[in-house]
């Protein structure tokens, strides 16, 4: 029977959602074709989460547990997955777009000289067993249909908050293998961790969100989003330069927004900053150039400086939203 | 503790605002962008001029590409790269991300005493970021991706800063190594306007085929590819009221309240 594999990516313990997105995806390509399939699950004793992982999708979970797996490293995570591929020889292996995601797949699909399609929005097997996938490029407005033509197991990673996790199916069949690692042979070792919390926005209802036309300060961006309970996102340039957390980020490298409403202040609407906005029920915009290319991506398109409008407008709200 | 070669990996990239979609032909007509050096590959070359300023080598960059893109080769030297690589064949042509980090990972061979290799995150067209690590594994050594700094700690030896969800990490890795440098961690230095004119009018750039580099037609190109694309679409932009409202402040803040009000209710 053909065999799904999906790579479930934890951080100590805790599942990253966008895996399980996968993992029902891939569930459902399975039931329409009779394959199986296959979590893989790397971590430090994590054997406990792997069988509730079947309610997403999976028919079983492969566990490899090890200290050094405890949160995502490059070459371990290669180094056992590597070996597993090998050894099993799946059909297929899926992986979500994150970081860590993309980091292992790209290096998995040269050791195995296969192929890989980046961040599909759209999957699909075909009925000769090929994978095909939708691969968004030029920010994301143009989208290349991609099948994979050679190589074994056929990956893709898979862009995040596309596809919606379920819980309908059974719990899965664990299996444990032993980790062969060295730790000692390790050429790139962490030595610290730095975190200061995480929001993640696509889950959000309301979103105001700053560009570089706020020209980094954000005070008006977030005394708005509070009257209106909304949360705080902005474009990427503003988290480059280190105003914003990387995490707050709209756009093809970011977040993707659904929310019902998205505030989009002193943003002129790249190609790369649209395409994080295409599932928000109402946009309104504020920008001082007419011409801005965002107000063909917005319901209201106000135009005037932000720093003029927004106090009124919270005057306004103030007394009443 | 002087640092052998850097290498940077280059490539060009249309401005995506500017590229049109032709929906008859399905094909995408890049003749009237304008060609940059990919936004990414800036900061990872910027990344490795300021590792030569602090620690010495030489920084070398390679690009896989058609000829019109020396004149972006000879910009990046006129930044202060040393020198330039630019592998071009006919055969290349269609090459997906295996055969490019195969193509790219033999130009860094032949280069040679390399100590860090340094790429951009992802280019700004494919936007794939799956190179890096392809090149990587083609030269079996390690790599790290995203990240915005890098620092020497001892020979052989360094620390780099890497991007992860809710914050960073610190790593340190073993020599030679890649890794994959985050779009606007840095901001890239302006050509010196006499090395402008010299990479220009003197600097002679390296160019390899794919024989230089020992490879066959069939390991890329289309041939050489794993994957193929079947067609292409474009996503036209979500239906939207495209209302626009204009005045005074005050009328526009008022129409935004209503709007809001409206919204929220
Ligand atoms: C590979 C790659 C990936 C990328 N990924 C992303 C991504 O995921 N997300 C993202 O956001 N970007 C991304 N970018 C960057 C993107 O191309 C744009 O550069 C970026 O979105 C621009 O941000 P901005 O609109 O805030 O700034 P700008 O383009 O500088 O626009 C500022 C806008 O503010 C307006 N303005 C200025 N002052 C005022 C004022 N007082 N009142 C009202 N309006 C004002 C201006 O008219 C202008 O329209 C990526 C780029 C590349 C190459």
């Amino acid at each position: 029977m053909r065999d799904i594999w999906v790579f479930i990516e934890q951080d100590s313990g805790v599942v990253e959602e966008s895996s399980l997105e996968v993992l029902t995806k891939a569930r459902e390509i399975a039931d329409a074709r009779g394959y199986l399939v296959t979590g893989v699950l790397l971590g430090r004793g994590v054997r406990g989460i792997a069988g509730g992982l079947g309610r997403y999708g999976a028919h079983r979970v492969i566990v490899v547990e090890h200290p050094i797996l405890e949160s995502y490293l490059g070459e371990p995570y290669a180094s056992v997955m590597g070996d597993l591929i090998g050894e099993r020889n799946p059909d297929y292996f899926l992986a979500s777009a994150t970081r860590n995601g993309r980091d292992l797949a790209g290096r998995l699909a040269v050791r195995f000289r296969t192929g890989l399609q980046a961040h599909v929005v759209n999957l699909d097997i075909a009925e000769d067993g090929s994978l095909v996938g939708h691969v968004p490029g030029f920010g994301g407005n143009i989208v290349a249909v991609v099948r994979n033509v050679r190589g074994r197991p056929q990956m893709a990673t898979v862009a995040l908050g596309v596809f919606r996790p379920r819980e309908a199916w059974g719990e899965a069949e664990v299996e444990v293998v032993e980790a062969k690692l060295d730790p000692s042979k390790l050429r790139a070792r962490r030595v610290e961790v730095v975190r200061r919390g995480y929001v993640d926005l696509s889950k959000s209802r309301r979103v105001v969100v700053g560009g570089m036309g706020t020209g980094g300060d954000l005070t008006l961006v977030r005394e708005l989003a509070k009257i209106i309970q909304a949360d705080v996102g902005v474009s990427r340039p503003l988290s480059d330069i280190g105003v914003a957390p990387k995490d707050i980020y709209i756009g093809s490298t970011g977040v993707s927004l659904n929310a019902d409403l998205a505030v989009i202040v002193g943003v002129s609407g790249a190609p790369h900053f649209v395409s994080g906005i295409r599932n928000v029920r109402t946009v309104i915009s504020i920008n001082k150039d007419p011409e801005a290319p965002i107000a063909e991506y917005s319901d209201y398109f106000a135009v005037g400086d932000l720093f003029e409008i927004i106090p009124k407008l919270i005057e306004k709200l103030r007394r009443g939203v | 503790m002087g640092l052998r070669n850097i290498v940077v990996t280059l490539k060009v990239t249309p401005k995506p605002e500017e590229i049109r979609f032709d929906p008859v032909t399905k094909t995408i007509d890049r003749s009237k962008a304008t060609n940059e050096i990919n936004p990414a590959d800036k900061n990872a070359l910027e990344m490795a001029l300021q590792l030569k300023d602090r620690y010495g080598g030489r920084v070398i960059v390679v690009s896989m590409g058609p000829p019109f893109w020396e004149p972006f080769l000879k910009l990046a030297v006129a930044m202060g790269a040393d020198d330039a690589v630019l592998v071009s064949d006919r055969a290349l042509a269609g090459s997906d991300t295996l055969p490019t980090s195969l193509t790219l990972a033999r130009a860094i061979q032949r280069i040679g005493d390399y100590d860090i290799i340094l790429t951009g995150e992802e280019s700004s067209d494919g936007g794939t970021g799956q190179v890096p690590p392809g090149i990587a594994e083609w030269l079996g050594i390690p790599h790290v991706t995203y990240i915005t700094s890098i620092e020497i700690i001892e020979p052989g030896k360094a620390r780099v800063k890497r991007t992860i969800k809710g914050g960073y990490e610190i790593l340190e890795v073993d020599m030679p190594f890649l890794a994959s440098v985050e779009l606007g961690c840095n901001t890239p230095r302006f050509p010196d306007f006499r090395r402008k004119r010299w990479a220009e009018r003197e600097f002679k750039l390296k160019t390899w085929s794919i024989a230089d580099l020992g490879l066959s037609p069939e390991e890329v190109g289309f041939k050489g590819s794993a994957t193929t694309v079947d067609t292409l679409m474009e996503l036209k932009p979500p239906e939207r009221l495209r209302s626009r409202i204009t005045g005074a402040p005050d009328e526009i803040a008022e129409e935004l309240a209503r709007i809001i009000r409206e919204l929220l209710r």
